[in-house]
């Protein structure tokens, strides 16, 4: 017998309105001249995408996609393949804590457990009111400032665990 | 003789990071030098100056450019190699800290040498700050005339993109790269062909490190010679090392190469924190292996990690461990790394740094097994690009840690088995 297929896919209802503004595509579009091909313009474009959106949703990937005229599953694998693009939505900040060996070395994993009881989270996991996610990250660059956490674009250097409150205190 | 810094000569000048005043300080007259020379000349100044990579690999920086085919109409492409991924390393960002038209200068001068058409600064996707500050630069270069059409009025022209990596330590292999670039997921190419003949885009492609090209104007300016006086006969020039883990003062220093490894730690680093002794170090990222105490008389220099069973001089990035450090956690901590960076595409690489860890777990866990140990070495040996089992550099890293972290601390590895097991065997 031949193997059936079955749809295993709800057809993608269409977006009432693009996933991408104009604003973004314009830009997407002026970084085509600095590549000789459209496809690699794909990661500063996912970059754009992502800090906009805080996630990549399928539909915003189909519109890259066919902006660079490339089939969504060349972007998919893109997409899919680095640590920095989420396709699930994070917190509004985004909390990395360094788990290499230098920060480990300097007290990494205590911070890390600090981190978890406050917020009550588990790396990969987001807090119930979507304000804070928690991640661990490899070596950040910053050993000389061991343990390091990088949160949303900002390095936070040498942290103590009696930093922790006043940081995230910080944050709005 | 007193070591001139060079890399650091800037270091502390206020705003240095402002083109006018890198430019008082002497900055771009390199540029200038190398725009009213013959190419051929430059080249052969830098390829008798001994340079080589400060990315890891230490191959010469003149012998690589003369891999790229003569009789090629163009284009031709530079990718500078600003990925900094590997643990405890931070040389590059620092440079970037101190001094970021230091970078660009050299970036300039190397894509003249190279008859390079388009520059790619590959910055990697965590160095937010840095980005900033380097587009910043770039944006500045390009005003002054210092890049793009008939720069400094010669007929050379160079276009410059800064491109931000997303987050994958394994797009600092050079081929990697290309393919992130590229806008790909970072898979290593097999080699042949090398970038040099067929890299960004299919062309002819010279991909170098931030902290090599940083080399090259001042060699322009003053000379093979010169560069040659400082450091040791097959490791000339200055380098920064990287100093972190238990040591009072982390940070870098610049030292002609070769510097033994308890002279950086004593007296550049000051010492080992809260008066402890030293266990082991780390000479150069996570990737070479590890010294033990007695090996500290090792010069750090590109022959010097080897003589003392490690893989090499690598980055630079010294990683010291105290006495009261566990080495199983250790190797645990960077096992862990390579787990997850592993790019997925070779088998002992993918899967062996896998099981790897889930031994080191178990051994952590009290649960070893008598023949854990063996397990270890036997799957460190089964990956990694030297024997020809992998298609790239990151499977040694795995396997030159596990071998040197369980050889040089057996029995620190043996006490982890359980009793039960131990006596079994
Ligand atoms: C897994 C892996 C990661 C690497 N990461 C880096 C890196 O972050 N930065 C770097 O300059 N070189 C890195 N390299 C070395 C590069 O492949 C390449 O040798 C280097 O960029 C060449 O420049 P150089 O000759 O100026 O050192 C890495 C190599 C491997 C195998
Ligand atoms: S050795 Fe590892 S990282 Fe390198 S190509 Fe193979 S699987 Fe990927
Ligand atoms: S080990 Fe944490 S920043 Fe390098």
């Amino acid at each position: 017998m031949v193997w059936q297929a079955e749809t295993r896919q709800a057809p993608l209802t269409p977006p009432e309105e693009p996933a991408l503004d104009d604003k973004l595509r314009r830009q997407i579009r002026a970084m085509f001249k600095q590549y000789p091909t459209k496809r690699a313009v794909l990661l500063p474009a996912l970059h754009r995408i992502q800090q906009q959106h805080r996630c990549l949703s399928p539909q915003a990937l189909a519109e890259v996609a066919e902006l660079l005229e490339l089939s969504p599953a060349e972007v998919m694998d893109t997409a899919s393949f680095y640590d920095m693009y989420s396709t699930t939505p994070r917190g509004r900040h985004v909390i990395g804590v360094c788990e290499s060996l230098s920060c480990e070395l300097c007290g990494g994993g205590e911070l890390l457990t600090a981190l978890r009881d406050k917020l009550g989270v588990e790396p990969g996991q987001t807090t119930a009111d979507g304000k804070f996610t928690l991640i661990t990250m490899q070596c950040l660059g910053a050993c000389d400032f061991a343990p390091a956490v990088l949160i949303d674009e900002t390095l936070y250097k040498c942290v103590t665990t009696e930093q922790l409150d006043e940081i995230l205190g910080a944050l709005d | 003789m007193e070591f001139e810094p060079v890399l650091t000569r800037n270091l502390g000048v206020p705003n240095i990071g402002d083109l006018k005043v890198y430019q008082s300080r002497g900055g771009y007259e390199a540029l200038r030098q190398a725009l009213a020379s013959p190419r051929n000349e430059l080249k052969q100044t830098v390829k008798d100056s001994g340079l080589r990579g400060r990315g890891g690999a230490g191959f010469f920086a003149g012998v690589k450019w003369d891999f790229l085919p003569a009789d090629h109409p163009g284009p031709f492409y530079l990718v500078v190699n600003f990925d900094e991924s590997e643990p405890g390393t931070f040389k590059d960002r620092y440079l970037c800290d101190i001094d970021p038209h230091q970078i660009l200068e050299g970036v300039i001068v190397t894509a003249y040498i190279n008859r390079i058409d388009t520059a790619y600064i590959f910055i990697r996707g965590e160095f937010h700050h840095q980005a900033e500050v380097l587009q910043r630069t770039i944006k500045q270069a390009y005003k002054e005339g210092l890049l793009g059409k008939n720069i400094l009025s010669s007929d050379y022209s160079l276009e410059c993109v800064l491109h931000r990596g997303a987050g994958a330590y394994i797009c600092g292999e050079e081929t990697g790269m290309l393919e992130a670039l590229e806008g790909k997921r970072g898979w290593p190419r097999l080699k042949p062909p090398y970038p040099a003949v067929a890299g960004a885009f299919g062309q002819p492609t010279v991909i170098n490190n931030v902290e090599t090209l940083c080399c090259v104007p001042p060699i322009i300016q003053r000379g093979a010679d010169w560069f040659k006086s400082m450091g040791t006969k097959k490791s000339t020039g200055p380098k920064l090392y990287g100093i972190s883990g238990h040591v009072n003062r982390p940070g870098v220093v610049e030292l002609p190469l070769g510097v033994p490894c308890r002279e950086l730690i004593e007296k550049h680093a000051g010492g080992v924190r809260d008066s402890k002794r030293c266990k082991g170090v780390i000479p150069g990222g996570v990737s070479m292996g590890v010294l033990t105490r007695d090996e500290l008389d090792c010069p750090l220099d590109f022959e010097g990690p080897p003589r003392y069973g490690c893989m090499g001089l690598g980055t630079a990035g010294v990683i010291v461990m105290d006495e009261d450090t566990c080495m199983v956690t250790a190797l645990r901590n960077i096992v862990r790394f390579f787990a997850h960076e592993s790019c997925g595409q070779c088998t002992g690489c993918r899967e062996g740094s896998g099981w790897m860890l889930q031994i080191l777990n178990r051994l952590l866990g009290g649960q070893g097994r008598g023949r854990d140990l063996e397990l270890l070495l036997d799957l460190a040996d089964a990956q990694g690009m030297a024997p020809g089992k992998t298609i790239c550099g990151l499977s040694d890293g795995t396997a030159w840690a596990a071998r040197t972290f369980i050889n040089k601390y057996r029995s620190e590895f043996e006490a982890k088995v359980s009793t039960r097991d131990r006596v079994a065997v």
